[in-house]
């Protein structure tokens, strides 16, 4: 299978980076074959973090294996629930309210954001800049308060059940996104000033991990990775689902296929996020936030499945139902495990301090991955 | 030629260093920009958002009553089996037989604060607490009784 530790018959050094590695993001385990500092062939390991979700969920009724989902991509906890959302009430044929629906992606979209600078913090800290990571975290802190004081937790939120959301919106609610967008447009300067701008950051990301657009393809990278290299892949606007159709904003596209690339991409994103919660932020309706369902979901007999965009990409729900209480069998498609696919032919020819800044940018998140 | 791109090559990189140790100087010269919260000392101050869900509480009154008719249904919609409910059997002043709860149980280990007995409770008669210290030294003191000893159901609920 693969050496653990020590020299290969060519004479290249194997060493193991993870599972427990400051450079790595959680659990995951890359197997490096390296000549000298060049990088020759990269494997990654999964499997330290495994949960078996999907099995699980199989036990579970349509309204209680949604809180799961929140434990794959923590990140984007809502948007995951959202996903699995959508497939019940896909296959219910319910109606959600609108003000639910503008509640979701109002929420969908402070997820991505927080997502996002979570992200910045965690990329600058691993190419050795300290200070981004608090930056990023006061900001984001921000977020967490919002969401927690309308949803109840701050990271597995598990706000949304089928057919709406589980509560009304916090009175003070929409005061405080408004305040949050004000203090993130002063402060997006201070990050594009901070790293952005920085010549020895630029000099460590482009041309870095480098993905052709037929690479990106041809292993299923979608969301800013895929973007970053020209595959034009946003769910958001290619298959819109609640109330994006009706939204104005870009799909952010880059050609350069490089770490940089990928950067900046989160960075446009963040905007254009600010930019649909601004367009929804004074147009919520009143009206009810869940539509009446029945005590006990029991999906028609037949085969569901919804794609949602997370922070990280397409995240795919697929139910097979035989009729009962309990889905038959699920299957999430995460994006993180295709993303990370792609990293062995990203890294492949350079040197290993590139690695941290191909995996950086990455934005994996090991508990997607291995479900 | 190499020389003067490698010389304006450090210049460029010790400007940029610079621009970004702006903010950094920025915030040291305003310490009162900083938002940490030194948390173990804040306790007394320290309030969390009213829907924060911290551990699952039953609702007494002050006759030590609660509204709890042991239906069941937050067992049943629970994910991981945190809530189990142990019926009795009450007598009452007609000599009737009246289902009534004999305990609550509630397996704090186990439940990951979804929400959804609270939702599925038809006499909301359990709420989600604040509180959000629960480490102890021993396993069976997260396993908890819900309903205070002595407690009853409240009349008029069904």
């Amino acid at each position: 299978m693969f050496e653990e530790i020590g020299t290969t018959e060519d004479g290249y050094m194997v060493i193991n980076i993870g599972p427990q590695h400051p450079a790595t993001h959680g659990v995951l385990h890359l197997v490096m074959t390296l000549n000298g500092e060049t990088i020759v062939k990269t494997e990654p390991h999964l499997g330290y973090i495994h949960r078996s979700i999907e099995k699980m969920s199989e036990s579970l009724t349509y309204r209680q294996f949604i809180y799961a989902t929140s434990r794959m991509d923590y990140l984007s906890s809502h948007i995951n629930n959202h996903g699995c959302s959508l497939c019940v009430e896909k296959g219910l044929q319910i109606e959600v309210p609108e003000r639910a629906q503008i509640i979701r992606v109002i929420m969908d979209e402070l997820t991505r954001i927080a997502s996002h600078e979570l992200w910045w913090g965690a990329m600058a800290m691993d190419l050795g800049a300290f200070t981004p990571f608090f930056h990023a975290f006061r900001e984001r802190e921000t977020i967490t308060e919002i969401m927690e004081e309308t949803c109840g937790a701050r990271l597995t939120m598990n706000y949304i059940c089928p057919g709406g959301v589980m509560a009304d919106l916090h009175p003070d609610f929409q005061k405080k996104v408004k305040s949050f967008i004000t203090l993130y447009k002063s402060k997006i300067n201070e990050y594009n000033e901070l790293v952005t701008g920085n010549i020895i950051f630029q000099n460590r990301m482009k041309g870095v991990g480098y993905l052709s657009k037929e690479d990106a393809i041809s292993f299923g990278c979608t969301g800013p990775v895929g973007r970053a290299s020209g595959v034009s892949c946003d769910i958001r606007k290619l298959y819109p689902y609640e109330v994006y159709g009706k939204l104005q904003f870009d799909e952010i596209l880059e050609t350069a296929g490089d770490s940089f690339a990928r950067y900046m991409v989160r960075i446009h994103e963040m905007n254009q996020s600010i930019r649909i919660i601004e367009q929804l932020i004074d147009n919520i309706p009143d009206g009810e936030f869940l539509a009446k369902t029945k005590a006990v979901l029991k999906l028609p007999k037949g085969e569901f499945y919804q794609r949602v965009e997370t922070a990280r990409g397409e995240f795919g729900v697929y139910i097979v139902s035989e009729g009962g209480t309990t889905p038959y069998r699920i299957k999430y498609r995460s994006p993180g495990f295709s993303n990370l696919s792609a990293l062995p032919t990203m890294v492949k020819g350079s040197k290993i301090g590139d690695l941290i800044a191909a995996m950086g940018t990455l934005d994996l998140v090991i508990p997607d991955l291995d479900r | 030629m190499f020389i003067t791109n490698y010389i304006k090559e450090i210049f460029n990189g010790v400007k940029s260093l610079l621009t970004g140790m702006r903010i950094t100087g920025y915030y040291f010269v305003h310490p009162k920009e900083i938002i940490t919260e030194q948390y173990p000392d804040n306790r007394a101050t320290l309030k969390m958002a009213n829907r924060f869900r911290g551990e699952v509480v039953m609702i007494h009154n002050e006759n030590n009553e609660h509204a709890c008719t042991g239906c069941s249904a937050c067992e049943l919609a629970c994910p991981n089996g945190t809530i189990k409910i142990i019926n009795k059997f009450d007598i009452n002043a007609e000599g009737k037989k009246k289902k009534a709860i004999d305990t609550f149980v509630y397996h704090l280990e186990l439940c990951t604060m979804c929400n959804l007995c609270v939702i599925a409770c038809p006499t909301d008669t359990i709420k989600m607490d604040q509180t959000f210290e629960h480490s102890v030294f021993d396993r069976s003191q997260l396993t908890k009784v819900l309903n205070r000893p002595g407690s009853k159901i409240k009349a008029g609920v069904e």
